[in-house]
């Protein structure tokens, strides 16, 4: 039963030739259809966690999609990635090392008057830039006690429900920094890619799996976007924010530089000590 | 060999894939859009050859953008479908069981009935007799304005019909979980879930297939049995007797 497996693969190496540069060995093991296979099967998996805006762990990967191909999992990680980015201009982005998460981000330069989220969570990513942008003005690092103060002049109050946010103090201390597990009762996305309602139907005995997929259960999630920590020798306790993972990954401070001074009806270099923060950054 | 993606090829996906369905001349506008944002060259009527080459890059993960005609008034909608139905497709689910179940029945009343549209009073009825969690009515009519929202089902006057999304996804599986009731249009051979339908002979077409292939007859007739077409053929004008 080896012995057949081997030959195919060895067999199909001869189609590598010329389209990789080196040939793990453990791949020829796996012939090529089984890895295209995997591959196309990642590239949706990820497609489909990726419009819920849920960072993707790698044991949810090895789980659900890789499986016994755990030998292969790079290689297969790797062609994924590739194929994101030639076909839809996307990335795979590791935006945890430790804990191995990962997001997609849009490769595409951003154009003039796109939408670029959905209107439910327009809002949210608004609240989020000013937030980002609060605390790159004030230097990377604001107090929890005086991001909300800030937020009060723009009538946003911790304890009062949002007519549009909702419950902000949930919003910014729970999702914008890390997913929580709530059990709330799944809500189904707007239209995004093509989902498998279809095939659910298919099998009525097997359960379809809800949106649960770090083993939380909340909404469409932001987070990562920022990151709180404890001041020490603070009593009662209080916490710091600063920009998380994410947002270094998916904005820079050139950009909220940027909208900070369109907001204000002024040059960039009026604040010269971010103005130069976030050309350094650049490079 | 299959021309190569550019960026504007893979905006347009994007977008695509963000809308969930997308209108013909939408689609028009967003191709151009695309190609002036990212600088490559643009011809008006080559939108087919434009997503020809997305396709050709799709088909190897089981993906295509797939053009569907809206039943009710014929123009054009494209979607991002998937082909395979793998385990992956399978937990991509949004919806609980139970919803799903009611979904299912849903359709089957849409597509066991004579026009094509199922009454809210009756989805709301099955609500109680689900097998994976009883829905009361409220969370069903709840269920079915999520399911709208989403672009599964379209309703007009207080009843369901599947929305053209959802036919252009689901064809496929709907002609062969249904083959022996559901219908295909004479004309276009396409699935049609809203028909009207021959006395004689028992075939079906959509109605904007009826619109354009009566257009202009003053007699129209079955083109497969030649009697008579004795339903109201919209917008065309009536002379003669039966014969």
């Amino acid at each position: 039963m080896s012995q057949r497996k081997r030959s195919k693969g060895l067999g199909c190496s001869q189609l590598l030739d010329g389209e990789d540069d080196s040939i793990p060995t453990q791949v020829e093991r796996r012939s090529q259809e089984q890895l295209n296979q995997k591959v196309s099967e990642l590239v949706q998996f990820l497609l489909v966690k990726d419009q819920k805006k849920i960072p993707i762990k790698r044991a949810d990967i090895l789980k659900n999609i890789i499986r016994e191909y755990r030998d292969a999992y790079s290689e297969i990680i790797r062609r994924a990635d590739r194929t994101l980015q030639e076909v839809f201009g996307l990335q795979l982005v590791e935006i945890d090392a430790k804990r191995h998460i990962y997001v997609l981000i849009n490769n595409l330069p951003c154009a003039e008057g796109e939408q670029l989220c959905r209107d439910k969570e327009k809002e949210k990513m608004g609240l989020l830039l000013v937030i980002l942008s609060f605390i790159f003005m004030k230097g990377n690092s604001v107090k929890d006690s005086a991001l909300w103060e800030f937020l009060h002049l723009l009538r946003v109050y911790p304890g009062k429900q949002h007519s549009v946010f909702g419950d902000v103090r949930k919003l910014v201390a729970e999702e914008f920094v890390r997913q929580k597990a709530t059990p709330a009762a799944p809500r189904p996305v707007a239209p995004g890619v093509p989902h498998g309602v279809r095939a659910t139907l298919d099998s009525p005995q097997n359960t379809p799996v809800h949106p649960k997929t770090c083993g939380e259960g909340s909404p469409p999630a932001l987070c990562r976007y920022l990151e709180t920590t404890a001041i020490p020798l603070t009593d009662p306790p209080e916490f710091k924010y600063q920009w998380g993972p994410r947002a270094e990954k998916e904005t820079s401070k050139k950009d909220v530089l940027n909208f900070v001074a369109k907001m204000q009806g002024k040059d960039p270099k009026f604040w010269a000590s971010q103005y130069s923060e976030a050309n350094k950054a650049t490079t | 060999m299959a021309a190569q993606m550019t960026d504007a090829h893979r905006r347009f996906l994007q977008a695509l894939m963000s809308n969930g369905i997308t209108e013909g001349s939408e689609a028009k506008k967003l191709h151009q859009h695309c190609c002036e944002t990212d600088k490559v060259y643009y011809a008006h009527d080559k939108l087919d050859d434009f997503i020809s080459t997305i396709n050709s890059h799709l088909q190897p993960l089981f993906m295509q953008i797939r053009k569907g005609i809206s039943e009710d008034d014929g123009r054009a909608h494209y979607a991002v479908v998937n082909l395979a139905e793998t385990e992956v497709t399978k937990m991509a689910s949004d919806y609980t069981e139970s919803e799903l179940e009611l979904f299912r029945k849903t359709m089957d009343l849409i597509i066991l009935s004579e026009n094509g549209f199922a009454s809210s009073t009756d989805i709301l009825n099955l609500a109680d007799q689900l097998k994976t969690k009883k829905m009361k009515k409220k969370e069903a009519e709840q269920v079915l304005k999520v399911f709208v929202e989403d672009k599964w089902l379209s309703e007009k006057n207080g009843e369901y019909t599947l929305h053209t999304r959802c036919i252009i996804e689901m064809e496929q599986y709907i002609l062969s979980n249904y083959q022996d009731v559901a219908r295909k249009c004479n004309i276009c051979h396409s699935l049609a879930i809203q028909s009207q339908g021959c006395e004689s002979c028992g075939i079906g077409m959509h109605l904007p297939c009826v619109r354009k292939y009566f257009r202009g007859q003053t007699e129209p007739r079955c083109p497969e049995c030649n009697e008579f077409w004795s339903c109201d053929t919209p917008g065309v004008s009536r002379m003669g007797s039966q014969t």
